[in-house]
């Protein structure tokens, strides 16, 4: 396994300096390393990890637990690959268990959320139940704790 | 009037508060400032070990413990010595539980340092050897090791040094601040030279664990060593428990139990819950261990890579998480040099010098920062040194 996918996913604004120095690799090995996980769809993209509750936009999330109509021949794919094409779509997952796919939405407002289930993913053909699960509070997401960093109060010694 | 200065002792009164404090209380004046000074790490405890230390005082484990500390905790401490150094203690009889390595240091040298013994510290080094040396009545002599020799102790420097009057002889490897490590074949050539005196070793080896390229070996280890031989280590840079204040002795039983004695008059025990968050650190933190070194050991490299672009000498640090920069090239006093960084371009290192005499040209970096802060430091350090 490459250390750089390790460290990338870690802090993505890791320079190509950076990386190569903690690495032991030259750089122009390393923005080669990287261009190559691009091409290939391994490293697909960078994003900062936003506490919108800090800020004044209006912000909701859902989870929502889907069922699928059970079909012959028929494959989970197709329909996660259409629930995936909503923009307000964030996340789509195929789960073992009670339901089929979890899916986690981000709207303005809670009408818009619900309308985008009542409206949109509950009314496609494949789709047999949806049970929706607002999200209060974050707390962790991607390994990090959604909270004002801690001063750093080290002594000297 | 009461005569403050007839009540103190005059050892005490005579010692100056150490180099680092003195810097430290400058920069504490100032706003925005980016530092590497601090010699801990940046790493909270790992949250399986701060667990079991709130276990514990859930489950009401609020007692002293015995003066050597929790049995089950010296055994672990013994079995971990063994399966990450080869080191054989009998954590019974040969294992004291300190309040950090510096107590186990300061009981080290009590239990064999007295009036008119001569100790060699080499330095640079830790600020505590020579104050601890001297409370106890004895005279530190220092070696002063060299650049060019990475910051090692020469055998032919330490044979002449010795007189019938050397007592101990303290090694602190990996070296704060230097970073330098000593190789098996360094400390065997040291061995030879005490081989045939009666000089005790303080190994202080608090930072064995972070060593990048090759494991540390401890000085215990070698042919004749072992039985003259106290290593003083801990658990606070090795898992980030600085602020738990837990380290230990390991020695043999006629010093081991001397120690005791000591400890047991003036600590009792070391505090309990530590204990019990150690307990686990003991036996299920290899891998936090691991995980640590790895991230020390990315900035290091950066840190060293960083210099010799900016055009700072700087030997490269193989253990704990300092280096220690040439700045002497740039024709100012280390502490010059260190202050004019800070006042100037708001970026605090330590200046050498607080760390012995022969720290002079040279100043301490800390890399226990994220990637950011170092990098920031950095930049800071390469526009002041642009002006030279």
């Amino acid at each position: 396994m490459d250390k750089i996918l390790n460290l990338l996913e870690e802090n993505a604004t890791y320079t190509v300096e950076q990386l190569a120095a903690m690495c032991d690799r030259s750089e122009d090995e390393l923005r080669a390393t990287i261009d190559n996980y691009e091409k290939e769809g391994v490293i697909l993209g960078y994003k900062a990890l936003v506490d919108w509750d800090k800020t004044d936009r209006e912000y909701v999330s859902a989870f929502i637990e889907v069922k699928i109509t059970p079909k012959h021949d028929f494959g989970f794919d197709k329909v996660a690959r259409t629930i995936s094409q909503y923009p307000e779509v964030q996340s789509v997952y195929l789960m073992s268990g009670v339901f089929d796919l979890a899916v986690l939405i981000e709207g303005k407002t809670l009408r818009e959320v619900a309308y985008f289930v009542t409206h949109k993913l509950s009314t496609l053909e494949d789709v047999m139940s949806c049970s929706t699960h607002f999200v209060l509070r974050k707390y962790k997401d991607k390994g990090v704790e959604y909270r004002v960093p801690d001063v750093d109060q080290r002594g000297e010694l | 009037m009461f005569d403050y200065s007839k009540v103190l002792s005059s050892t005490v009164s005579e010692m100056k508060p150490s180099g680092i404090r003195k810097f430290f209380d400058m920069l504490q004046e100032m706003k925005d400032v980016v530092g590497l000074t601090v010699g801990q790490p940046d790493f909270v405890t790992p949250w399986h070990i701060r667990e079991a230390g709130i276990d514990s005082l859930k489950d009401g484990k609020t007692y002293y413990t015995s003066n050597a500390g929790l049995l089950e905790l010296r055994c672990e401490i013994a079995k971990y010595l063994d399966r990450r150094f080869s080191l054989k203690y009998d954590g019974e009889k040969e294992v004291v539980v300190t309040v950090g390595g510096s107590e186990a240091i300061d009981i080290a040298i009590r239990a064999c340092v007295e009036n008119g013994d001569e100790v060699i510290v080499p330095t640079p080094c830790f600020v505590c050897y020579e104050p601890c040396v001297r409370l106890a009545g004895g005279v530190p002599v220092i070696l002063e090791t060299k650049p060019e020799n990475k910051f090692k102790v020469d055998p032919e420097e330490l044979k002449s040094l010795i007189t019938p009057r050397t007592k101990m002889l303290i090694l602190a490897y990996p070296n704060n601040p230097t970073g330098a490590i000593m190789t098996e074949d360094e400390l065997k050539a040291i061995a030879e030279v005490i081989k045939d005196t009666n000089i005790v070793v303080l190994s202080d080896e608090i930072y064995s664990e972070l060593t990048y390229g090759r494991r540390h070996t401890s000085f215990a280890n070698l042919e004749g060593m072992h039985e003259r031989t106290i290593i003083v280590s801990g658990f606070s840079k090795s898992y980030a428990m600085t602020g738990w204040r837990m380290g230990y002795i390991a020695a043999p039983q006629p010093l081991a139990s001397q120690m005791l004695k000591l400890h047991q008059y003036v600590i009792m025990c070391a505090p309990t819950t530590s204990q019990f968050a150690a307990l686990e650190a003991v036996m299920n933190g290899d891998d936090d261990i691991e995980m640590m070194k790895e991230e020390y050991d990315r900035r290091r490299k950066y840190l060293v890579k960083r210099f010799a672009k900016m055009g700072v000498e700087c030997f490269e640090p193989e253990g704990a998480f300092y280096a220690f920069p040439n700045i002497g090239q740039f024709g100012l006093s280390s502490e010059e040099f260190c202050e004019k960084l800070l006042y100037e371009h708001k970026c605090a290192i330590i200046p050498g010098t607080a760390f012995g005499r022969n720290g002079e040209g040279f100043a301490r970096i800390s890399y226990a920062y994220s990637i950011k802060h170092i990098d920031q430091a950095l930049d800071r350090i390469e526009e002041f040194v642009k002006t030279f």
